[in-house]
């Protein structure tokens, strides 16, 4: 089960045009979505809730039966074969584990149902455990486990059977933060260790960013952009996205051309420049700086005029609430050894450099095909950059 | 540590997992199925009991000619309507005494420690398990001429109190009986009032009292419509306790049934009645699902939740 | 707020009102004389000879065990399909199936009771245990279905989907997984519908013969028809057995509580 972290042994599932309906005429739940799962990367499904992603692993699993479209195991079409013979491992977010059971046998039950031979199913089953440092918790039942243990033979239980997939139904959502955080590191080592595709479903974006090789953030129902963490941090594409994944100060212009107005006056545009759809200019709240007046505005940059609705002090950095002339709110983030900020109530510009900015869309195009972010797993390495 | 891969089927090896044909079957759960499984225990029910009421309906509308002849002689013999008359006046009392018994040991319940709730709660179910007419004829033994009431009024200067064969002994009985039925379902409702509702009433300014009344008591409203109605259904058709602890001159409905059914053979007669009782039965329910405002079911599921906790209790499962 | 004094003792009061008439009858089992008088004169153990020995009393008894371990199963079987068959229909099939199984809860137990016997009548049922068993059945089934499903709902159906991502054909899903936690609730279902049926009064007397009196019935007759003192016998032989099972279940259940707090 442990190999060398080298050998891709995931397993690729390429979902072509998937959709699902509940009722007829209403809504699709998921509508017509296309997305590719690498072998061996940690793909997050991260959306809202009702926004189609556990749907969508509902359907990888097998639990549901997709309306139209195909899901695809290596190219071969599995949408006609039962959940108990798909072998992809899953962990559900209740842990799902067997009460009447104990730790050792809840492990051990898939190897039962694939009639491993005692010995080794016993082997295996403290290898498991192994893996995810629990071993001597065999007799014991769930219910004298905590929520942390509980989730860990989840895990083990779900990776003993050397499943090609892992799928993770937001296994941690009913756990306290320092618990979160001590999992989620777990969850990646064991990624690391055995080199399968984990398709791993959330609605915390932090928690996206922080485990995924690549997120695909899902939105009613539609997958409104695919990419690592920085691409989608940096170059959102859609006004949800930017919104979705971290905080943004948003413009609402128009462009023009290839050039931006906001509030009657021209935006200067650097490398990125606003595509035909694009009409909502975005910058991050580390990327701002607030100015007293406008003449201490740094040249070159862009500005614009805001009120100080809130300020607090973290420690860490500082945390300037805005609002803009137009009323939207609004952030910036500072250094928490900087210079002081100004009061509540106050009358500020805050300004960025035009390279800082990026420009997304206020819908995500129409048509149902997303453009698919390929690149390959080993590429993306950088984590997004340090946020709030 | 490193392992072999032998033990994983190759991803290769998934071309053997035949794809059966389109299964929707397997997975949701399907309805067809369900239907089958309830077949027999409908089949029972059907054979043994709605083919029985249906009979006796027919029944009770032809023999022994077709037609309302049983039911309105019920109203114009004379004997039946006094019958009658007593039975739902027992059932009204009755009703009201376990109401007014049955609050306030559910009221010390809901607030006791774990421990003495259990203890409450087991004080009301084993005699709810144990046999009814063991529990009827110790009532018979208490209600003696000379019996241990009569000599605890006695002592307090009252003299000859038989309650044996009066209807006032049978309604006493049947409170005592009936108790926990009314316990039960109130419990259940009670249970889950805040504690600290009450509290808030009296931060506000209102007295105990007035708390009491204008908080609590609407609150255990719906438990009190439950157990009520329950209660009064089930004295309705009350047979043993007035059978063994009342007098022939004192009967209530049922025994006028029974003696109509075994001795006169009159099924029609007997068969009007028991439908009449039944027409209560239902009004009572509509009446009691719109004074607390639950679904039709809630009196069958007052006493499901009253069957569920002494089932959870006798057979010792958590 | 807490309960007042006076009311503490009000439910005192009412707890012994539950409790003590059942009291009552052991005392009375071990009284020498005939008449009912409470507290007994003299002690015996005539009553519980009698109960023991007597043809007519071990006949009844036996009856009523052989009726109510017949419908204990067979209400068991039938109901637990039931609730499993419930579950797997849409919402409002459920509540209209279910509200359907309720009724003989809710129909006055005398009107069943007569119509039964004049049903009966003509399929020559009455007289015959095998009468009993099917009447029994059909009152037991509610409450079977009542205990079945509150355990079922209870059961956390992504149990099942884990067993099928394990790789468990539906069939051993449910053998492996769903079986073993739906039993305690089989379990309590078998017992109460065998309670039910031992103390089943009012249909058993309506098809009561010589050949098929039950334990209650009996008791009912040696009140009511030719007066026994035995009953007190029987009565309290009745009121110890059952309440052991109780308090044993409880200690039962207590324990196994413990046992699982880590």
């Amino acid at each position: 089960m442990i190999d060398g972290p080298s050998q891709q042994r995931g397993a690729r599932i390429s979902l072509k045009a998937l959709s699902k309906q509940f009722t007829p005429g209403a809504v699709p739940a998921v509508d017509q979505i296309d997305l590719e799962m690498e072998p061996g990367e940690f793909l997050t499904l991260l959306g809202p809730s009702g926004s189609g992603k556990t749907t969508t692993l509902n359907m990888v699993a097998g639990f549901l039966d997709p309306s139209g479209g195909q899901i695809e195991l290596n190219g071969r079409d599995i949408s006609n074969i039962p959940p108990h013979r798909r072998n992809f491992g899953m962990v559900f977010q209740n842990y799902a584990l067997f009460p009447h059971l104990t730790v050792e046998q809840n492990i051990a039950f898939p190897l039962k149902q694939r009639r491993v031979p005692r010995a080794e199913r016993g082997r295996r089953v403290r290898e498991a455990l192994d893996l995810v440092q629990l071993s001597g918790m065999d007799s014991r039942k769930p219910s004298q486990l905590s929520g942390g243990q509980q989730q860990r033979v989840a895990l083990a239980r779900a990776v003993v059977f050397s499943p090609h997939l892992l799928l993770l139904d937001e296994p941690l959502g009913a756990l306290d933060r320092k618990l979160r955080q001590s999992l989620q590191a777990e969850i990646k080592r064991i990624h690391r260790e055995l080199g399968l595709t984990f398709v791993f479903v959330t609605h915390d974006q932090d928690e996206a960013m922080s485990l995924s090789d690549r997120i695909a953030v899902f939105n009613e129902g539609r997958i409104e952009r695919v990419g690592t963490p920085r691409a989608l941090y940096d170059d959102p594409g859609t006004l949800f996205v930017a919104e979705f994944m971290g905080e943004s100060n948003r413009f609402f212009g128009a462009a023009k051309g290839a050039e931006y107005e906001w509030a009657g006056s021209p935006m200067r545009t650097a490398a990125s420049r606003p595509g035909a759809d694009d009409d909502v200019l975005v910058v991050r709240p580390e990327r701002i700086g607030i100015a007293a007046s406008p003449g201490d505005v740094p040249s070159g940059a862009n500005s614009a005029p805001a009120t100080v609705v809130d300020s607090s002090y973290l420690g860490i950095q500082r945390r300037v609430d805005l609002e803009y002339a137009d009323g939207t709110r609004g952030v910036a983030v500072l250094p928490g050894s900087g210079s002081s900020v100004p009061s509540t109530g106050a009358g500020v510009v805050v300004h960025w450099h035009p390279q800082d900015q990026v420009f997304v869309r206020r819908r995500p195009p129409l048509e149902p095909a997303v453009p698919v972010d390929r690149r390959a797993p080993s590429a993306a390495v950088t984590k997004a950059p340090v946020k709030v | 540590m490193t392992r072999t891969v032998e033990h994983r089927p190759p991803l290769e090896e998934l071309d053997q997992v035949v794809a059966p044909p389109r299964r929707r079957v397997a997975r949701q759960r399907p309805a067809h199925v369900g239907l089958l499984l309830l077949l027999p225990a409908a089949l029972a029910l059907t054979l043994f009991f709605l083919l029985p009421l249906v009979q006796i309906l027919i029944r009770s509308l032809t023999d022994p000619e077709p037609g309302l002849g049983n039911y309105t002689s019920l109203f114009t013999d004379g004997v039946t309507l006094p019958i009658l008359w007593r039975t739902v006046v027992v059932g009204l009392v009755v009703t009201a005494a376990t109401m007014l018994l049955a609050y306030p040991y559910t009221y010390v319940m809901s607030y006791a420690s774990p421990t003495m709730r259990a203890v409450m709660i087991t004080i009301v179910l084993v005699p709810f398990w144990t046999s009814m007419l063991a529990r009827n004829y110790a009532w018979f033994i208490l209600m003696q001429r000379d019996g241990v009431i009569d000599r605890a009024f006695a002592a307090v200067g009252i003299d000859g109190v038989v309650l044996l064969g009066t209807t006032t002994g049978v309604a006493i009985v049947m409170t005592g009986v009936l108790l926990p039925f009314m316990v039960l379902p109130l419990y259940s409702v009670m249970s889950q009032i805040d504690p600290r509702v009450m509290a808030a009433g009296q931060n506000l300014g209102a007295s105990r009292i007035s708390s009491f009344r204008q908080i609590h008591l609407p609150l255990a409203r719906p438990g009190l419509v439950a157990g009520g109605s329950l209660v009064f259904i089930l004295s309705l058709g009350f047979y043993i306790t007035p059978a063994l602890i009342g007098s022939p001159q004192g009967s209530l409905i049922a025994q006028a049934m029974a003696i109509r059914t075994q001795r006169l053979l009159d099924f029609g007669g007997a068969g009007a009645m028991g439908i009449l009782i039944l027409v209560v039965t239902l009004v009572i329910l509509v009446v009691s699902q719109r004074l607390s405002g639950r679904s039709a079911g809630s009196l069958a599921s007052a006493t499901g939740r009253a069957t569920e906790k002494s089932a959870t209790t006798a057979g010792g499962r958590s | 707020m807490r309960p007042g004094v006076s009311v503490k003792i009000a439910s005192g009061v009412i707890a012994a009102l539950l409790v003590l008439p059942v009291l009552v009858v052991i005392p009375m089992s071990f009284a020498a004389g005939t008449s009912f008088q409470f507290p007994p004169d003299d002690w015996a153990t005539t009553w519980y000879q009698s109960f023991f020995t007597s043809d007519k009393w071990q006949f009844a008894l036996t009856n009523s065990l052989k009726v109510a371990l017949a419908t204990a199963v067979l209400a068991t079987v039938l109901g637990t399909m039931a609730a499993m068959g419930l579950s797997r229909l849409s919402t409002r099939w459920r509540s209209l199936g279910l509200s359907l199984i309720m009724m003989p809860i809710v129909i006055p137990n005398i009107l069943i009771a007569l119509a039964v016997y004049a049903t009966f009548l003509d399929l020559k049922l009455n007289g015959t245990l095998r009468g009993l068993v099917f009447a029994h059945t059909a009152i037991a089934l509610p409450f079977v279905v009542i205990a079945v499903n509150t355990r079922l709902q209870g059961i956390d159906m992504s149990l099942r989907s884990a067993a099928f991502s394990l790789g468990a054909r539906p069939a051993a899903a449910f053998r492996q997984v769903i079986l073993p936690l739906l039993l305690p609730g089989v379990l309590s279902a078998l017992v109460l519908a065998f309670v039910s049926s031992f103390d089943e009064v009012v249909i058993s007397l309506f098809l009561q013969t010589p050949a098929n009196t039950t334990l209650p019935v009996q008791m009912f007759d040696a009140v009511s028809v030719e007066i026994d003192p035995t009953i007190s016998a029987a009565a309290s032989f009745v009121v110890i057995s059952v309440s052991t099972v109780i308090l044993v279940g409880q200690l039962v259940a207590l324990r196994r509580r413990k046992g699982q707090v880590l």
